[in-house]
């Protein structure tokens, strides 16, 4: 192979005269970020109501709650964005549909609220999953002590379903920043972009991939770190996971 | 206090576990509620506090019918403590907090007056040295023990058992009872599902042998333990009685 390794590109000055290649990589690193943690709110956000939905008694809510997820999750993540950010604005009233084109950084949020709404139904479906494991006797004891059903998900059902799925919840965290890579498709320069661009104008691709790969890593590894950090301080003595 | 009349219940269209149960519970009665396993009693004090609904009849509790759609059935519960097979103390909530909880959230109480009761419940259990501990780092026995007195953090006006201990290793089977007949002394109204034919004999009022769902003999203590009139409550407490 004829390639020119040059891992001192980093350091050189980028085409847009604004610092160097590195720069531009970090300014994609830091919207990959912050995408990545607006979309995670908006699925703990959704996915936490309609994993309650899909709990509960109600033949309506368990309804509701199916529908969400299979509509959210049996959709490619690319089909869904495509959808939100090229079809919606058509199908709305022509001024809605203006005004959503209109929206300054349309792409960030598009990509925020579509990854959210695609990871929420994968987290109402383990949140659903770790209610339904409780022994049904804490419901009951839950109820019998007069707590309305409010009450009883605040500070009973949910406190302990969560500690339960936190584990497989910090890989739900980590495929929301690795899903926001998806966004390049409609135009949001994030990590992913910045080493597309970086590529495209300095023909260094290896190293520009591996930049970013290092820097998805590194994200991911903090997040695994600090949820483990989590999981352990939210430990309940003698109980399942604690000890 | 507690008044049963021809409640009816169904799991689905034919199979009924209780068939025109009608008993009552005066104030300051101690009723022990027997018979072989699948023969209702649990279902029958579960419809007690509408943790089970019924299909036919009506309960009253203390005035109160349970079985109305208008009845605030939180607020209800709340006046009648229960106690479970499996303790459903709340794993993720330190001894104390199990106990503070529902006075908090349902009866209002301040976090001090919570906390003062609580203690002196503790002490009454005999597990002040346990109110920082959670449940799992507590025995069978002690575990019970903390959840009756949750139930009593409430000021019930009645109590349900059921079949409080039937998890139990036999050692730990006293430490409870004796909690119980302190209760049953101090002029408490229970209601108590259990086989343990010595509780019974010592503090109960009235016995009541259920089987497939029917209430067979509802008799004073004495009488049914001298001269049981059905057969199958002869049966029964010969085969319970022999060893």
């Amino acid at each position: 192979m004829n390639y020119n390794w040059n891992w001192h590109i980093f350091f050189e000055p980028n085409p847009t005269g604004a610092g160097t290649y590195l720069d531009m990589l970090m300014s994609g690193l830091l919207l990959t970020i912050q995408t990545a943690l607006l979309a995670w709110v908006i699925a703990l956000f959704f996915g936490t109501i309609v994993g309650i939905l899909r709990s509960l008694p109600s033949r309506t809510a368990s309804w509701i709650g199916f529908g969400y997820v299979e509509f959210f999750r049996n959709m490619p993540l690319l089909v869904q964005l495509f959808l939100w950010f090229f079809v919606l604005p058509e199908l709305l009233p022509r001024g809605a549909g203006l005004w959503l084109k209109q929206i300054p950084n349309a792409p960030f949020w598009t990509a925020a609220i579509g990854v959210g709404l695609f990871m929420s139904a994968r987290v109402a479906v383990q949140l659903a999953a770790g209610i339904a494991s409780l022994p049904r006797g804490q419901k009951n004891a839950a109820t019998a002590l007069g707590l309305t059903t409010a009450q009883g998900y605040r500070y009973v059902l949910l406190p302990i379903a969560f500690r339960i799925i936190l584990p497989p919840l910090t890989s739900e965290f980590l495929n929301t920043i690795k899903n926001t890579s998806v966004a390049i498709t409609i135009g949001l320069i994030e990590l992913t972009g910045q080493a597309r661009a970086m590529q495209e104008f300095s023909f260094q691709v290896f190293e520009a991939f591996t930049a970013a790969t290092v820097m998805y890593l590194a994200i991911n590894i903090v997040v695994v770190t600090g949820m483990r950090f989590l999981e352990r301080s939210l430990a309940i003595p003698g109980y399942i996971t604690g000890k | 206090m507690i008044e049963i009349s021809h409640v009816n219940k169904w799991y689905g269209p034919s199979f009924q576990v209780l068939k025109d149960c009608t008993t009552r519970v005066a104030k300051g009665e101690v009723v022990v509620v027997c018979g072989p396993s699948g023969s209702g009693k649990s279902t029958l004090i579960k419809c007690v506090n509408a943790l089970e609904p019924f299909q036919e009849g009506q309960i009253i509790l203390d005035g109160i019918k349970v079985n109305d759609p208008k009845t605030d059935l939180p607020k209800l519960r709340a006046r009648v403590g229960m106690v479970f097979q499996h303790f459903e103390l709340f794993p993720h909530l330190r001894i104390i907090e199990n106990l503070c909880l529902a006075q908090e959230k349902v009866l209002g109480r301040s976090h001090d007056e919570a906390m003062a009761k609580g203690q002196k419940l503790l002490e009454r259990v005999g597990l002040t040295v346990h109110a920082n501990k959670y449940p799992a780092e507590l025995s069978g026995g002690q575990q019970q023990r903390v959840a009756i007195a949750r139930a009593l953090a409430m000021d019930p006006i009645a109590m349900l058992f059921d079949e409080p201990t039937s998890a139990l290793d036999p050692e730990m089977i006293s430490e409870v009872l004796d909690v119980m007949v302190d209760l049953a002394h101090e002029g408490m109204t229970m209601m108590v599902v259990t086989h343990e034919m010595g509780f019974a004999s010592k503090v109960a009022h009235r016995v009541i042998f259920m089987d497939k769902g029917e209430i067979v003999e509802d008799a004073l203590k004495t009488d049914f333990f001298g001269s049981p009139r059905s057969e199958r409550a002869q049966k029964f407490l010969s085969k319970i009685l022999s060893h």
